[in-house]
């Protein structure tokens, strides 16, 4: 930064191009700030998605509230976000680190690691629906009596499912951040563990863990809070069955608002998602320490 | 194998790489190949590679073939019919109206965004403050739980079942990643490149045009692709904002299509694979780009 000769000229056009952003402002406020409180307002209301809103006070809290299926979605919500993450993490930063290598046949294999990226969680839902017929599927095109199961109808086992294919679709993208993470280390910091006659392993656990920390935490973050966002996948995958088992928040949302025509109930949902939502980003940056911001620019 | 060469034609080749340069000697110490590495690596590309492959082969089955042969086993005689019945239920349609989609939202999305990073990097004041912290705000909420309130002003509005009722408030979802990744960016532009301009008397809009522009041009293409790959996979507006044929889109289309279509999986399938041909020639043509794009401003 340059303080010196840009203060005085600063002073003089204080504040320019403060309009640029107005087109932006608007924009947001209009389509995101307004929902956002109109969700809230709709909370309170009764409204069937066609006829006149009326106010109804707190009955849809309460209707939301005191029915179980709430409990349930919220159950299963936190233990998708939980399996997912279980998952996705390890599994995201080792490939990262893997992926990171210089070896021809890791850049190779990198090109087919990220092929799930380019398909949407509809294609990806449907594909792993015919995957997993326990007659015209994976299980008995291998023959495995163990992978010949009822995948998406056993509520025992769905739900460990839909965390796979969770996994399947999103591992590549956060692989693909702790690729980056990992390309950023000074190369200096493994030469002096070399000399010192560090073996790979502890060259992983004491350079390449705490030199990726602000990866781990951005990764972390966008796989805790994208897990509030696993809508369109389970939605076309299971429907959120067989019976409740995983029928997420969000999916919750949607089928109380546009099936069952219950607006108000469905908004009270969406203000609980969004305090979940903010609540967890909020945890996870306390946790994280200090602005991330600041922490990317000394990094580079 | 074709797709790991980096084809030369892609204009912007020297583009953007978040990559350092210096990780080619960090490699040439590893004497052992990492055995464990390796087999965990080739375990996983099974783990991507197999649902691929199934959904291909399938897709190219009869429906004769699909209840006889072994899933996993190419057919015997390769049939294109799939794709045939695909591309005639109006599958080009939902193409057109994907792109349309996609770019009506990208284009001015990136366009404000751009702006407004400009006014939070240059600017000062209240105002852009509060407008930078308001959208890094809209980055901590789960916007998707405001669909309710969306779905009620895109229906008073008149715009229920059109294109513009997805590009709208998919412009609003959009900017706050954008403008966030293009400020980081625009911060790294030197102060006096700016200052100098200013001495010539420069206006802001012909300093943003003609030295922040060019000056964060990759960025740009990131965050245009970033926001160009969640456009097109979107899949809840659609399903909430649009109900007729005429403005139906892809990832929907996949949806209605395995509804109509159910007992014909290999059809199902074919409508995966052509869904997701766009982008996988993009894959082909600019991977560079399309990854870059793909993990935004999170791994810089």
């Amino acid at each position: 930064m340059t303080i010196t000769s840009s203060n005085r000229r600063r002073a003089r056009d204080a504040g320019p191009s403060g309009w640029l952003a107005a087109p932006a402002l608007v924009f947001f406020l209009v389509f995101a700030v307004v929902p956002l409180a109109g969700v809230v307002f709709l909370s309170f209301t009764s409204w069937d998605g066609l006829r006149e809103i009326r106010l109804e006070g707190l009955a849809s809290w309460t209707t939301v509230l005191t029915d179980p299926v709430t409990g349930n979605a919220l159950l299963v919500t936190a233990k998708i976000m939980f399996f997912s993450f279980i998952v996705q993490a390890p599994i995201s930063l080792l490939l990262g680190v893997f992926t990171a290598g210089s070896q021809k046949y890791r850049a190779a294999l990198a090109v087919l690691y990220f092929l799930p990226l380019l398909l949407s969680s509809a294609a990806v839902a449907i594909a792993f629906k015919a995957l997993l017929d326990p007659n015209f599927g994976l299980g008995p095109g291998l023959q495995v009596p163990i992978l010949i199961q009822d995948w998406l109808g056993n509520s025992d086992l769905v739900l460990f499912v839909v965390v796979f294919v969770i996994a399947w679709q999103f591992v590549p993208f956060h692989t693909l951040i702790y690729q980056g993470g990992v390309r950023q280390i000074p190369t200096s910091l493994y030469e002096a563990a070399e000399i010192d006659g560090a073996g790979r392993v502890r060259q992983f656990l004491n350079i390449t863990l705490p030199q990726l920390k602000y990866t781990i935490i951005t990764s972390s973050t966008l796989m805790v809070v994208g897990s509030l966002a696993y809508f369109d996948l389970i939605f076309v995958l299971t429907g959120g069955g067989p019976g409740y088992s995983t029928r997420l928040l969000p999916l919750h949302m949607y089928l109380t608002g546009f099936k069952a025509n219950d607006m108000g109930a469905a908004s009270a949902l969406g203000v609980i998602l969004i305090v979940i939502g903010l609540g967890l980003a909020l945890l996870l940056q306390r946790l994280g320490g200090k602005n991330r911001n600041d922490s990317q620019l000394e990094g580079a | 194998m074709a797709s790991t060469t980096q084809l030369p034609a892609a204009p912007e080749a020297p583009a953007f790489t978040p990559a350092t340069p210096r990780q080619s000697s960090s490699r040439a110490r590893r004497r052992r190949p990492n055995l464990p590495g390796g087999l965990g690596g080739w375990l996983w590309l099974a783990v991507i590679v197999l649902p691929i492959y199934y959904v291909v082969i399938t897709s190219l089955k009869n429906q004769a073939g699909f209840f006889t042969t072994n899933p996993m086993l190419p057919p015997t005689e390769p049939t294109l019919d799939n794709y045939k019945l695909v591309l005639e239920n109006d599958f080009a349609r939902y193409f057109v109206n994907s792109v349309i989609v996609t770019l009506g939202t990208v284009i001015p999305a990136l366009f404000v965004s751009f702006m407004a990073a400009y006014a939070i990097v240059r600017g000062k004041g209240r105002f852009v403050n509060w407008t930078n912290n308001l959208f890094l705000l809209g980055l901590a909420i789960p916007l998707h739980a405001t669909i309710i309130p969306i779905y009620w002003m895109i229906t008073r509005a008149h715009l229920y079942d059109t294109l513009l009722a997805l590009i709208l408030p998919s412009i609003a979802f959009a900017i706050p990643v954008s403008v966030l990744i293009l400020s980081n960016f625009m911060r790294d532009v030197p102060n006096e490149l700016f200052e100098s301009m200013r001495l010539d008397g420069c206006s802001d809009w012909a300093m943003l045009w003609r030295l922040a522009l060019p000056m964060t041009k990759p960025a740009v293409i990131t965050v245009g692709i970033y926001n160009a790959l969640h456009v097109w996979n979107g899949f809840l507006f659609p399903l909430i904002l649009t109900q007729s044929p005429a403005t139906r889109v892809l990832p929907l289309s996949l949806w209605t299509f395995q509804g109509e279509f159910s007992v014909n999986i290999p059809a199902v399938l074919a409508s995966v694979v052509l869904a997701t041909l766009p982008l996988l020639v993009l894959y082909i043509v600019a991977r560079r780009q399309l990854i870059s794009g793909l993990t935004a401003g999170f791994s810089k």
